[in-house]
């Protein structure tokens, strides 16, 4: 007993200071693409011919642009471009409600909008989730748990994953939605009480990720849950902890 | 584990010799009868070797079997092979380290392993030629796991417990079926399969500019280990090692992913016996460990690190004596919040005894890695068939002998302590020169097979390259390929309340296994 609050005293706070204060990344770390297609050398389309998810539409052209629901962030794309035409920046801000929002071109930050009127009021302060794991490879998995974690600490803002689908408030998707978990997840959906949230979590979620040329898996939540829209798209492969908090916290409208 | 390979080896010419990450003429490797296969690979399975593999893989409209036996003492390989169609007798009668591997070749090309005790379908994906597979599927939608007849015992108190494929935390899916006599478990049934993506096929005609990412999401939580044996694979069939700098690097990578897991695990085995200290901690020091991992490459699980060839980010030396010092530091205090778990006598009265596998039942079923190691099965990829740095740089191996849960945690507190000095002293004296060579064109009709000691225990992978040198054939083997059978066993005759706690235990890959 002694031993342990001997250690917790040596121990001091763990929780990150974000979002109150900035959040800190380690130097090669890969947030928001910055798309600057005035740097293209002429006809060369190197980024888009290394890239293995085609995550980089127009290469070369005037209008270029990385769609973020593909990129797993290599970096391959920066790297065989020594002109800077794609360069990583370290913001970690990506998520977004819409599809298309997730298209990146420039060097604007991608922010996702808050849940409007009656979904902010009834899930702005408390929101419970049901995790689905649909042939995700445990890589978003490990971050969402760690969302949990001392550092991250998602519950100090009224998040909370739950283990019912009956208690939750929406489910957060992980995978490519592989053939075998389209019905356990369709049924978990199905499970949760309207009205309710999807959020799909990493490039797997959104777009299939690595496997989108797959023959046995849908493509992600989208395609998977067909006809039922997606609330938030969480890029990455897998996604920062804060960038997932970040996404969920504006989702709610906690954000600035 | 006596005698090496070659004392039950009948003739020289039965059996093509190799190791661990050396390319080989694909036509060399000897083609038997059935039969004669049957026996040598009895014989040198009885001599002490181990099955490391079994694929298939289509030749003249028939199945190509190819075996990879291990010789662990010798640090050696051996391949042979023999075509089969329609069926064959199994060899998983008598080699229960065999059963995953017949049911994936029943399950992939159609054919039946005759007499095999345990022949269900095992990850419910199609058949990877155009026929029917063993079960009459042809179609993917077909079926999906857990739809297939269950183990049933049966009597008057006996009853069924289902959980799964979602569970209550953010796990990845799987079935277990439990038939128990009020808490007391008869038996445990793994079903899996919902995650299967389709990798091997996806990698087959590469190497494309997907392979790599593809290989670092074989498993999420061994982007390092699963991609090193990818990379090394491709390495050996173009005929060129890395640099040393970028082998030590690879080094540090792979030991600072068993790190972060092992960190991770113990604060999860906490959290399951309720004590909370550790379990905080060690769920914040786990992400020293990713961090650290970040600092190398800017993905917390090492992907974008590896590249065949070297590693895409080399690091200055300040940059390596700071990531050293904080893992020098990170290991200290996870090493003092791992003590205090284990020094409290409640917590160590309920590891202590639950979920024991005796070393038999691991020998048989072909365990490896901590979960063989805790039963006192003496194996590790990086002593046994060292590759890159390991074959310059030892990191002992540690072994336990009661095979249950305490011993499973215990060990990958040993473990993360050599670990933690490995990495230390590799960033402290890290080779000079480049990280990073050209890679050069693959061999045309090679094999080779690439293993590597991840965090859960040994990778496999079997690369075999077609007449343009492309992927005709890519066999993956997860550690957790062998092991889920081994949590099955942990359970046998145990209280069902012990599952969350023996599956921590475990903490096996869903996606390794389901491919
Ligand atoms: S960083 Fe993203 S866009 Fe660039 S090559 Fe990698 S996956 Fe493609």
């Amino acid at each position: 007993m002694i031993d342990i609050l001997k250690f917790r005293l040596g121990y001091g706070r763990q929780t990150v200071a974000f979002p109150d204060g900035p959040p800190k990344f380690p130097a090669r770390f890969r947030g928001r693409p910055a798309v600057d297609p005035s740097r293209c050398t002429d006809g060369c389309t190197a980024c888009a011919e290394i890239c293995p998810t085609e995550a980089i539409l127009a290469p070369g052209t005037a209008s270029m642009a990385v769609d973020l629901g593909r990129c797993v962030f290599c970096g391959d794309c920066a790297a065989a471009c020594p002109p800077g035409a794609i360069r990583f920046t370290d913001d970690h801000r990506l998520a977004a409600r819409a599809r298309e929002a997730l298209v990146v071109r420039g060097d604007e930050p991608v922010l996702a909008a808050a849940l409007d009127g009656e979904m902010r009021r009834v899930l702005g302060r408390s929101l419970k989730l049901r995790q689905v794991s649909a042939a995700g490879c445990n890589g978003c998995e490990a971050e969402l748990n760690a969302t949990g974690n001392i550092q991250f600490d998602l519950g100090r803002f009224g998040v909370q994953f739950v283990a019912s689908p009956r208690h939750a408030d929406g489910i957060v998707v992980t995978g490519p939605v592989s053939e075998n978990m389209l019905l356990a997840l369709r049924k978990t959906y199905e499970a949760v009480p309207a009205p309710r949230l999807v959020i799909a979590v990493g490039a797997c979620a959104i777009s299939g990720g690595v496997f989108r040329e797959s023959p046995v898996v849908s493509g992600g939540a989208e395609a998977a849950l067909a006809g039922i829209p997606v609330d938030l798209f969480v890029p990455g492969c897998p996604p920062h902890p804060i960038t997932i908090v970040d996404g969920l916290l504006r989702l709610l409208g906690r954000l600035g | 584990m006596t005698g090496p390979i070659h004392d039950v080896r009948p003739r020289a010419s039965d059996l093509l010799e190799t190791w661990n990450g050396e390319a080989v003429d694909a036509r060399a490797v000897p083609v038997h009868p059935v039969s004669r296969f049957r026996a040598i690979v009895l014989e040198a399975l009885a001599g002490g070797g181990r099955l490391a593999a079994l694929f298939g893989r289509p030749a003249e409209g028939r199945v190509l079997l190819t075996a990879v036996l291990a010789d662990d003492p010798e640090g050696r390989l051996a391949l042979l092979s023999t075509l089969v169609d329609g069926a064959y007798p199994a060899l998983s009668a008598e080699v229960p380290a065999a059963q995953g591997f017949e049911r994936e070749l029943a399950e992939q090309y159609g054919v039946r392993p005759e007499g095999h005790p345990w022949l269900k379908p095992l990850r419910f994906e199609p058949p990877l030629r155009p026929v029917r597979d063993a079960f009459g599927r042809r179609d993917p939608r077909a079926t999906i796991p857990g739809e297939y007849p269950f183990f049933a015992v049966e009597g008057e108190e006996v009853h069924e417990v289902a959980v799964g494929p979602v569970h209550a935390g953010i796990i990845e899916p799987g079935h277990f079926r439990f038939q128990c006599h009020g808490e007391q478990v008869f038996h445990l049934e793994i079903v899996l399969g919902y995650q299967h993506r389709g990798v091997e096929p996806l990698l087959q005609g590469g190497p494309d500019r997907r392979s790599l990412a593809l290989a670092e999401s074989i498993a999420g939580d061994t982007s390092v280990g699963h991609g090193l044996a990818y990379v090394k694979a491709l390495e050996s069939l173009a005929g060129r090692p890395p640099p040393a700098r970028a082998m030590a690097l690879r080094g540090v990578a792979l030991e600072l992913e068993r790190l972060a897991n092992h960190v991770g695990d113990l604060g999860a085995l906490a959290g399951d016996v309720g004590f909370l200290p550790t379990a905080s901690y060690c769920g914040a020091l786990r992400a020293e460990f990713l961090n650290a991992t970040a600092e190398l490459c800017g993905n917390r699980f090492g992907r974008g690190l590896l590249v065949p060839g070297g590693v895409r980010h080399d690091l200055g030396a300040a940059e390596a004596q700071a990531i050293a010092a904080r893992v020098r530091g990170a290991w200290e205090k996870s090493r003092r919040a791992a003590g205090l778990f284990f020094e409290s006598p409640s917590v160590r009265a309920r590891l202590e005894g639950t979920g024991a596998v005796s070393r038999e039942t691991a020998l048989a079923l072909g365990l490896v890695g901590p979960a063989a190691r805790a039963s006192g099965v003496d194996r590790d990829v990086r002593r046994d068939h060292a590759f890159g740095i390991f074959r310059f740089v030892h990191v002992p191996v540690v072994t336990a002998d009661t095979g249950d849960v305490f011993a499973r945690a215990w060990i990958r507190l040993l473990e993360g302590e050599r670990s933690a000095a490995f990495v230390a002293s590799q960033l402290e004296n890290l080779p000079e020169g480049g990280a990073r060579d050209p890679l050069g064109p693959l061999a045309p009709g090679s094999l080779v097979v690439s293993m590597v000691e991840g965090w859960r225990g040994e990778i496999a992978h079997v690369a075999v390259t077609d007449e343009a040198g492309r992927l005709a054939r890519y066999k993956v083997k997860d550690p957790s390929f062998h092991n889920w059978f081994g949590l099955a066993m942990a359970l046998r005759d145990g209280q069902i309340s012990d599952f969350p706690l023996c599956n921590k235990s475990f903490n096996l890959s869903y996606a390794g296994h389901d491919l």
